[in-house]
């Protein structure tokens, strides 16, 4: 952004007449001009505001259609310049907060906008830009344009009334000086309650994240629960069960035929020796010993030491991270490595993890191939398991790499 | 029973087991016609009318559910009494209850442990093919312990309830009477009690006496 951007969008100074000085007045141009900016805003939104009218009618032809693809984002953009520019004013950040429309075609996108309640937000801020909004933005222009216009007017007219004006111009510029800054800010405030989330529609919307996540959570559960059961059915219990069949035959032909019975008793004993070791890749599935023993800096320094790559673990945790996060944090960051091995074609790989205010980062990267992607099952899962904590996983993995997954994950350590 | 040695057919999709049991069946004098692995193949098989009997595992795929169950079910409404025995690495009475109710008779359920007694097991594999019914010991004690709410078991006295337990397993009165130690004419004397306290229909036939006591339970179960 260039610097006169900047200056131009910096938050309201000062609502106050007092101090009258030098940058008082430099700010008062300021948004002096941005008001300039708000009212000319009024055209484009009174069309927008006439064709989003008419697009209703005219979807029962087909045309409205046509014209909801091209007023409704031209509608987005524009709110989107005041969303920022009203956020500036006020120093936050005004959120659009629409409804999805991924996987949407041309024929369900304009449904979902119909009936997505930040699109009708939209429409209803285009009719206060070209109403009310209009009259608080154009007024700190006429204030100060009004002297201007009369003083040139009598330089080069010279006739009395013109001077008469110019005497009522002292009140104007008091006026004027007054009145800009509370009329910028009053339309900043006004955009924010239009545009921006309302409490509950916040809180819903939180309800609606929470409610998904939690349902997810319980089907990635009822689905590693499944895992549990279909692992230990075909491997450990099935090979126990064949253990008990070979020396019950064994047993039966040790007499008659002792050969055959050794035989069978030296595949018992394999079997054991598998299933002891289907029994530990099981545990090892449910809660890793390493991260029992050692928490999760311990658990992934183990998880890292027997894959075919080196890896820089740099992971420096507080105690008491709670349980779940740091079983989830651990499985994320199996998962990440797990695919750097089998995708990456990578030299070298690294796991950072820190803490800080109350919040979990892990970034795993690698210096592979790249071309990564987040919507792909394994980090999708992942995503979906951390969102369950709401944390966020983000993917950054360019054609030619590197790699590197961000994770974050809030969470209060026990202490 | 046929004469000369018994077909069999298993039905087990872990190949360790399925050769287990393949072993076992024949070093016991039968002849393993097949040996299949998915749910659709056993009943190819079983249509066959060589077949003596099935012995067959709950889960297989290509579901991986109860397949295994349902071929057996189907197998015996498609040739009535055809002997059926069961294998599952864990009891489920709801299936035990299905497999009753799929004929008198010629059918047995039990967990893959057992076979490792083998001369239990073939016993069993016997019994079922010769129209009998045998229950594994934990089918029978989930359906005594369902029952055991109700008053009339509580007449019983305990050594009438092993009795019980064995009868329900599918056991003769010999058998009975080897496993606990006493005289056959021991034996009779508590089943007498038994069906009278529980006001059941006196049975001469071992099969139909193990079914009436399993309906019983089964009903007490409820």
């Amino acid at each position: 952004m260039t610097d006169w951007a900047t200056m131009l969008l910096q938050p309201i100074q000062s609502l106050r007449p007092r101090p009258v000085d030098g940058d008082a007045l430099v700010d008062r141009l300021r948004l002096t001009v941005l008001s300039l900016g708000y009212a000319l805003a009024m055209a484009p939104a009174l069309a927008l505001a006439i064709l989003s009218i008419l697009c209703v009618p005219l979807s029962l032809v087909l045309v409205g259609l046509a014209l909801a693809f091209a007023v409704v984002p031209a509608t987005a953009a524009l709110t989107a310049v005041h969303r920022r520019v009203s956020g500036s004013l006020l120093g936050e950040e005004i959120p659009s907060g629409y409804a999805d429309t991924a996987g949407t075609n041309l024929v369900t996108r304009p449904l979902r906008w119909v009936t997505d309640k930040a699109r009708w937000r939209d429409v209803g801020f285009l009719w206060f830009s070209a109403t009310g909004g209009f009259a608080m933005s154009v007024l700190p222009v006429a204030l100060l344009t009004a002297p201007v216009t009369h003083l040139v007017g009598a330089l080069l007219d010279g006739g009395g009334w013109w001077w008469l004006l110019v005497l009522l111009d002292g009140p104007l510029l008091v006026a004027w000086w007054c009145a800009t800054p509370g009329l910028v800010r009053g339309r900043a405030l006004a955009e924010r309650s239009i545009l921006g989330h309302t409490r509950v529609e916040r809180l819903e919307r939180r309800v609606r994240e929470v409610s998904a996540s939690r349902a997810e959570t319980l089907d990635h559960s009822a689905a590693e629960v499944r895992r549990i059961e279909r692992d230990l059915h075909d491997g450990a219990q099935a090979r126990i069960a064949a253990v008990g069949m070979n020396v019950g035959l064994a047993e039966k032909l040790i007499e008659s035929d002792p050969a055959a019975a050794a035989e069978l008793l030296r595949e018992a004993r394999e079997a054991t020796v598998d299933a002891l070791e289907d029994l530990r890749s099981v545990v090892r599935g449910i809660h890793p010993p390493a991260l029992a023993d050692r928490g999760l800096a311990g658990g992934i320094e183990a998880l890292a030491l027997p894959l075919p790559l080196p890896i820089t673990v740099a992971v420096d945790l507080p105690g008491g991270i709670p349980q779940p996060v740091e079983s989830a944090a651990y499985f994320a960051v199996a998962e990440c490595l797990a695919n750097t091995v089998k995708h990456a074609g990578a030299t070298r790989a690294w796991v950072v993890g820190s803490y800080d205010d109350g919040v979990l980062h892990l970034e795993v990267g690698d210096d592979g191939v790249g071309g990564a992607d987040a919507a792909g099952s394994g980090l999708s899962g992942v995503a979906r398991r951390l969102e369950a904590f709401d944390g966020t996983l983000e993917v950054a993995s360019p054609p030619g790499g590197p790699t590197i997954v961000t994770m974050e994950v809030p969470c209060r350590t026990g202490r | 029973m046929p004469d000369g040695p018994l077909r069999a057919v298993i039905a087990e999709d872990q190949a360790l087991l399925r050769v287990g049991l393949t072993r076992i069946l024949e070093a016991s004098g039968f002849v393993v016609i097949e040996a299949v692995d998915n749910a659709p193949s056993l009943s190819r098989a079983l249509a066959s009318p060589e077949v003596d009997i099935a012995v067959v595992d709950v889960r297989m795929p290509p579901s991986y559910s109860t397949e295994g169950l349902v071929a057996a079910v189907a197998a015996r409404q498609a040739r009535p009494g055809f002997p059926v025995l069961v294998l599952s690495q864990y009891v489920e009475p709801l299936y035990a209850r299905e497999l009753l109710a799929s004929g008198e008779g010629a059918v047995g359920y039990l967990l893959k442990d057992r076979v490792a007694d083998v001369d239990g097991f073939v016993a069993a594999v016997r019994q079922v093919a010769g129209g009998g019914t045998v229950l594994d010991p934990e089918v029978v004690a989930g359906l005594v312990s369902g029952a055991g709410r109700e008053q009339p078991l509580e007449r019983l006295t305990p050594r009438e309830r092993e009795v019980l337990t064995l009868m329900a397993e599918g056991r003769s009165n010999a058998a009975i009477a080897a496993r606990m130690f006493v005289t056959e004419k021991a034996v009779g004397k508590h089943t007498n009690a038994i069906f009278t306290k529980l006001d059941l229909p006196p049975a001469p036939d071992d099969n139909r006496r193990v079914l009436a006591v399993l309906a019983w339970l089964d009903g007490g179960a409820r």
